[in-house]
């Protein structure tokens, strides 16, 4: 029983991150109909973001109160990744507007391809993996036989609130409501007084920066490198596509599947067989369920 | 024709998609406080001409003055600011946003909070039944009922000017007299309205000039009672 509990909240723990992820796909997706193809890779270069912010901060000031630590970290990384997303979408996505889809998503996978590879010849992240420091004591509390740590509690915490943050955003904002717009029809939505172009940027300024505090969360947990975002980015998109891609709460429930497939799996089979497990649930849900769990078909426009 | 009191003035447009002209030099006044309509077939160019207002299409050559303003390079969401709503052909109704978050989000460039206020309750006069239906996802609207949510968002948007396209489209003869009536009464209320219409009828009972465009170039242009008059008029768009 506690080998169950102890389980499910690892599953937790990579869930939420996974989630974390799933949003920025989803949230592209949803306004532009496009797979960002580079969101796994620009996860990958915000874990980088929070280590050298992490490193450089702890070097120059140590006995910082480790809450200062770690929000400044995930601020920096936010931020950061934010820029990132802003500049590759008005550098290589918004030209491509009104060409094929095909060609934007070629260009997100070439995208992704230059950040791995620039992170891999820059000198100071080189291909080596590397450890944030610890941004928090870690502290482990023993349940009645179940290990919880500060850690865990922080990322499943954090997610959870950024997760409603961001849920509140969408459904209450008049942000969320020019996005939901937007998703609907966008040759319509400028008549309104709505500058799309800047709630598109804004969409992917939000996707990333929630991606970054997936990135920072998971680099205190695990170790970090430059081809990270390949498997991470796989299984966020899957997440984002079993939960009904378009979708916010879809792309959580997804990150929390693919993360009870991760950890689960390895529980009733060989832990080699997970990635077998996370791409055949995408095929039987493409074939059988299209749409998603939460996704519902697009309703004919009268 | 060209008057200085114009409130939108149109000189010599000319609009293309790619290699095919749309438009081959329009010149147009609507005045305020006028109702113009602009009657013509299927394909003349009459949603090309309003979509060139509003800054979703380019113009290639030509003028579009508003309040005395170029509009040339102009974004769209700016026209929109400066005062002129458009209530887009087939309604372009947010059918996953509820029937209120439509109207609030034509409030967008607005900053006179209070008057937000005032004209809700306006809107909500003119069409009792979207204020019943508030909170309903706008795509669970009737046809006409989501004509009006059109128009209510464009009056949201608080424009002198109002550009409306097709609004009698698909709609029972009931319903296009109610929706003419209520264009009167805003039109009465002091906004401006440049109509485009296949229902040419209904159009110059309520308009006081009018247009008649067919194939990119206006051919005719009147009152509204010397165009009921025309014979040519009276053939091709009032069923003889």
């Amino acid at each position: 029983m506690q080998f169950y509990i102890q389980q499910i909240l690892n599953a937790l723990q990579v869930g939420s991150v996974y989630a974390l992820i799933a949003l920025g796909y989803t949230m592209v997706y949803g306004i532009l109909t496009m797979i960002n193809f580079a969101h796994g890779d620009i996860f990958m270069v915000s874990t980088y973001l929070a280590f050298f912010t992490s490193t450089l901060l702890l070097s120059i000031a140590a006995g910082l109160p480790p809450l200062f630590t770690f929000v400044f970290t995930l601020l920096t990384a936010m931020f950061g990744t934010a820029l990132l997303a802003v500049l590759i979408e008005r550098l290589a996505y918004k030209p491509l507007r009104t060409a094929p889809r095909i060609s934007a998503v070629i260009t997100a996978l070439g995208v992704g391809l230059f950040l791995e590879n620039f992170m891999v010849a820059f000198k100071p992240v080189g291909p080596a993996p590397r450890f944030l420091p610890p941004l928090i004591p870690q502290i482990n509390y023993d349940l009645g036989g179940v290990t919880v740590s500060t850690i865990q509690i922080v990322i499943i915490l954090v997610s959870g609130l950024v997760m409603f943050l961001l849920d509140t955003i969408v459904r209450r904002t008049m942000v969320g409501m020019a996005m939901r717009a937007i998703s609907w029809d966008k040759f319509t939505v400028p008549l309104m007084g709505v500058p799309v172009d800047r709630i598109i940027s804004l969409t992917f300024a939000l996707g990333a920066s929630i991606a970054a505090v997936g990135g920072t969360l998971y680099g205190m947990a695990y170790t970090i490198d430059p081809y990270m975002g390949i498997r991470i980015g796989w299984w966020a998109f899957i997440s984002a596509v079993v939960g009904g891609i378009g979708n916010i709460r879809g792309a959580m429930l997804g990150g929390f599947i693919l993360g009870f497939v991760e950890i689960f799996t390895p529980v009733f089979l060989p832990s080699t067989y997970r990635d077998f497990i996370a791409f055949s649930l995408l095929l039987l849900l493409l074939i059988f369920r299209p749409t998603g769990i939460l996704g519902r078909p697009a309703p004919q426009k009268v | 024709m060209t008057s200085n009191s114009a409130l939108l003035s149109i000189q010599n447009l000319h609009v293309a998609y790619g290699n095919i002209l749309a438009l081959q030099g329009i010149s147009l006044d609507v005045r305020e406080g006028e109702i113009v309509t602009l009657i013509g077939a299927n394909g003349a160019g009459k949603s090309t001409l309003l979509r060139a207002i509003s800054g979703l299409v380019p113009m290639r050559e030509g003028r579009i003055l508003f309040a005395g303003v170029d509009l040339r390079s102009v974004p769209a969401h700016q026209i929109v600011e400066m005062g002129i709503a458009h209530v887009p052909e087939g309604r372009g109704i947010f059918a996953n946003l509820t029937v209120l978050e439509n109207l609030k989000l034509a409030t967008w460039s607005r900053k006179d909070r209070a008057n937000i206020q005032k004209d809700y309750r306006r809107v909500f006069e003119l069409f009792p039944r979207l204020a019943e239906r508030q909170y309903q996802l706008a795509g669970t609207l009737s046809g006409g009922e989501q004509q009006m949510l059109a128009v209510a968002r464009a009056l949201m948007t608080r424009g002198r000017l109002m550009l409306l396209d097709e609004p009698s489209m698909g709609l029972a003869p009931v319903l296009v007299r109610e929706i003419f009536n209520i264009l009167g009464e805003i039109n009465a209320a002091g906004t401006t309205i440049l109509l485009v219409e296949q229902n040419a009828r209904q159009a110059l009972k309520v308009a006081h000039r009018g247009y008649v465009l067919e194939t990119g170039r206006i051919t005719l242009a009147g009152t509204a009672q010397e165009l009921s008059d025309n014979p040519q008029v009276k053939a091709a768009y009032l069923g003889g």
